[in-house]
């Protein structure tokens, strides 16, 4: 009976335990971004120095990742199109792959390979730089000079990435859109000038906002994480490989279930 | 048993009363980790313009004890005065407020690695201060002057030696004209040649800016060079505090022991090997 318990207990308490480890850390995620907003708007000398970093940050985040967002969205279009092309073919209807392709490049691909691409940028950048500021002593050296980590090193990042993630997330669209538009000119009988047509057709600008609103909250989960992880950093670099592995699992999971969570609520909400 | 004013059991004052006297008072001052305490109950004073060499072995708590002087640990009991502020009953205000009238140079630099060694030594002017950009770059200049890096103000942290590191790094800690200046280990991992001259420079520096300067250092010949008093840390204990001529007189076994580098016996049993980790 007592063996029995136990074996019912045990994995309960498992799951509790984890269910507990999980609420903890995006109470953690939470109170950080919290933090980073609250010194974004502490003082005008602050606001001003937290920009020109935020600027700075907005060029190695977001110019930096356009050739390979380009590329892989480019490619992706080109696959979706032909996915598409091969299941609408056998019903005669061709001619919607321009359709099919919008509307899962801008609500789903567009914003989901925008924010993977900057994970694995910048999210683990993030976690490496400031877990090797931490073992380097840097974080310690900034709060005797009276400056705080959070506003130093989390505000710029989290001001940069709010506004490069919609502008990746609507160029990826458009890369998508476009990479979708070879196939259609070559396979489909498209001209450059119809596809397009097509494509402004098929989309609402709901389709647009659905993929920026998620990019928005991919902005925030993919900083708050990197630079969670990278504070959470302990001693000896080995530790830094460690806080950016995980800066990268963690932030991909939360991502996708935030995705899901997102296009569930367009869903039932009617947006879908 | 926290004791907020030096001298004085009154138990909940304002962190920021000033106390006359000492710039640096600790009072019963305990430090845990976990369930291990590093500092057993620590007092002294350090009184302004005073150089005071925190001296001590591997594992003898004297980082620990840095760290909380200037408020990146905080007591589990006991008080911390730093230039009239209580750093264990501190807000993040008064915290902030306290360490801009300190400066500290840590052991390895820790050197913000993607600034120049010019805008480390900017960092806090720019962070605190109106100031404009030319007046920056003219007090910039003038602090690595002070440390002869004058040539080496945009080079990156990564080009720099050891020893150019630790300069830069109290080029930065100067830079605020702090009224006490921290030194973590200044002549550790240095050369005989390097090491001289950074003792040479803490000199200089105590007589051209007049400010309190502690030193956390396990180098006798540096501690004998610079401090104006010893403290020495003996397993989170004040094992002596005093000037460097009483402190050669002391017949304390753990004294004699560290000033003439003799090792602990050798454990002869068991039982005495478990000692040596105790």
């Amino acid at each position: 009976m007592a063996n029995l318990q136990e074996r019912i207990v045990a994995p309960l308490s498992g799951i509790g335990s984890a269910i507990e480890r999980g609420l903890a850390y995006l109470g953690g995620l939470t109170e950080l971004l919290g933090r980073a907003f609250a010194h974004a708007i502490s003082s005008p000398l602050k606001r001003r120095l937290s920009l020109q970093r935020a600027c700075h940050q907005a060029m190695v985040i977001g110019v930096g990742a356009v050739p390979v967002i380009s590329f892989i969205t480019f490619f992706i279009g080109i696959i979706m199109a032909l996915q598409g092309a091969y299941e609408l073919k056998r019903f005669g209807a061709l001619q919607l792959v321009a359709d099919t392709v919008a509307i899962s490049i801008t609500r789903e691909l567009g914003p989901l390979v925008a924010a993977i691409v900057v994970i694995g940028r910048s999210g683990s950048a993030f976690a490496a730089e400031i877990g090797t500021m931490k073992v380097t002593e840097e974080l310690d050296a900034l709060e005797t000079m009276a400056l705080h980590p959070i506003g130093f090193l989390v505000t710029p990042k989290l001001l940069a990435m709010l506004v490069m993630m919609p502008c990746l997330t609507i160029w990826a669209d458009f890369m998508g859109v476009l990479g979708g538009s070879v196939f259609g000119v070559t396979g489909a009988d498209y001209t450059f000038q119809s596809y397009f047509g097509a494509t402004l057709d098929a989309l609402y600008m709901r389709d647009i906002i659905t993929g920026l609103v998620k990019s928005i909250v991919f902005a925030l989960v993919i900083t708050g994480v990197g630079c969670q992880e990278g504070f959470s950093t302990g001693a000896g670099s080995e530790e830094v490989g460690r806080s950016t592995t995980a800066a990268v699992v963690t932030s991909i999971f939360l991502i996708v279930v935030v995705d899901l969570v997102f296009t569930a609520v367009f869903y039932v909400t009617g947006g879908a | 048993m926290m004791s907020s004013t030096p001298g004085t059991g009154d138990d909940s004052p304002p962190a920021t009363d000033a106390p006359a006297g000492p710039v640096i008072s600790a009072k019963d001052l305990r430090v845990q980790y976990g369930d291990r305490e590093i500092l057993h109950g620590i007092s002294f004073d350090v009184n302004a313009m005073e150089t005071i060499v925190i001296l001590g072995g591997s594992g003898s708590g004297k980082s620990t004890l840095l760290r909380t002087l200037v408020g990146l640990e905080k007591p589990t009991s006991g008080a911390v005065w730093v230039g009239g502020t209580n750093l264990a009953q501190a807000s993040q205000s008064e915290l902030d407020s306290a360490r801009k009238k300190i400066g500290l140079s840590f052991q390895g630099g820790a050197l913000i690695g993607s600034m120049t060694v010019g805008e480390n030594v900017a960092l806090p002017l720019l962070e605190h201060t109106d100031l404009n950009p030319s007046t920056i770059e003219v007090m910039v200049r003038i602090k690595l002057q002070q440390v002869g890096l004058i040539k080496f103000q945009h080079f990156m942290p990564s080009q720099l030696s050891g020893g150019m590191k630790k300069r830069a790094a109290l080029a930065r800690a100067t830079a605020m004209d702090p009224e006490i200046l921290f030194f973590d280990e200044p002549s550790a991992g240095l050369d005989p040649i390097t090491a001289a001259g950074i003792d040479a420079l803490i000199l200089n520096l105590k007589r051209a800016l007049a400010v309190t300067i502690v030193v956390v250092t396990h180098e006798m010949a540096s501690a004998f060079l610079i401090a104006d008093r010893i403290i020495v840390l003996d397993g989170g204990h004040i094992a002596a505090i005093g000037s460097i001529a009483e402190l050669k007189q002391s017949t304390h076994l753990r004294i004699q022991q560290f000033l003439n580098r003799v090792p602990d016996s050798d454990a002869e049993d068991d039982a005495d090997h478990l000692k040596l980790f105790d």
